[in-house]
């Protein structure tokens, strides 16, 4: 069905458009592969965690370290901004440039919070001693979060670099790839984030 | 899932989902990661129990995600984009899987 309405879009555009057009959506599908490979290396980082939870070298467990109202509203703020960068991007379909700016702007506004809120939460657990030297569990447990941190740190780099692009030129069919692509990253960064969730914090502290 | 199909169909080429898509995902979402962080705060259920139900929710949302956020099952690329994701999908299971399967039954380890 999906190929069905496809067809029937292509019909509809002239010829050069539909060049320009596949180009594109190649250009997705290569981003997709990048997210596909993204899965592979956090896999290993889970792995590894997973493997490594218990060793705690007589250092802090899991139970002790975590505080779940800070990490709970980490998750909730960034599953909102989840929801606030398909809002831009339903924006940009309309054509709206001033709402896309304008949620893309909320979107990196949600993921600055959640960044500070986990900052603030590392900054905690190494002043209470729990540093990534301290034992194999928080080796695993700096690197694997620390490593979806600073995806969402990048993400907003992009993000911000994105708003000013589309402020200068407007909605073009590149720029249109840019923000699908950055609001897929952005939905893959807060499923990565619900595993996390569940694998890190909430079978931590169970 | 029908729903997405049917909103996508209304959309024009190119334009993928639609608020009210959005509107779904987000909420069952939220749902999904709610029972979860009630389960375990107030230790409502079993170890194993409470370990496959927030297992299960995560996977859940997952799904949740791919179809009403990523819209995986929409475009002209939706074919290639499934087969690369499972093919992602195997290879994560099979280091998963395969780590916590050896360095628990590998006498080695311990």
């Amino acid at each position: 069905m999906a190929h069905a309405a496809a067809n029937h879009g292509h019909g509809a555009h002239g010829h050069d458009h539909h060049d320009h057009h596949d180009q594109e959506s190649m250009k997705t599908f290569g981003f997709w592969i990048f997210l596909i490979t993204d899965v592979i290396l956090f896999g290993t980082l889970f792995a590894t965690y997973i493997v490594l939870r218990g060793n705690t070298n007589g250092g802090p467990t899991p139970e002790e370290l975590f505080q779940m109202p800070g990490i709970i509203a980490e998750t909730f703020i960034l599953l909102t901004s989840s929801f606030t960068s398909g809002i831009a991007v339903l924006a940009m379909n309309r054509g709206n440039k001033k709402q896309l700016i304008g949620w893309l702007a909320v979107t990196a506004v949600l993921g600055a919070a959640f960044i500070t809120l986990e900052v603030i939460e590392f900054v905690h657990l190494v002043n209470e001693g729990a540093t990534i030297s301290t034992s194999a569990f928080l080796s695993a447990f700096f690197t694997l979060v620390g490593t979806h941190g600073l995806h969402v740190s990048l993400g907003l780099i992009w993000m911000i670099a994105l708003m000013l692009q589309l402020r200068k030129r407007g909605i073009t069919p590149v720029t249109k790839r840019k923000v699908e692509n950055i609001s897929l990253y952005w939905h893959f960064l807060d499923v990565v984030w619900i595993f996390v969730l569940t694998v890190v914090y909430l079978m931590g502290v169970m | 899932m029908a729903k997405t199909h049917e909103a996508s169909s209304h959309e024009q080429h190119g334009s993928h989902g639609s608020m009210k898509s959005y509107t779904i995902g987000f909420v069952l979402s939220i749902i999904l990661t709610i029972i979860p962080i009630v389960i375990v705060m107030n230790s409502m259920l079993s170890k194993t129990a409470t370990l496959v139900v927030i297992l299960a929710m995560a996977v859940l949302q997952f799904a949740v995600q791919l179809i009403f956020f990523m819209h995986l099952k929409e475009g002209e690329n939706a074919r290639w984009n499934m087969m690369a994701l499972l093919l992602g999908l195997i290879i994560l299971l099979t280091i998963v899987a395969g780590s916590i399967w050896i360095m628990t039954y590998n006498a080695v380890a311990h």
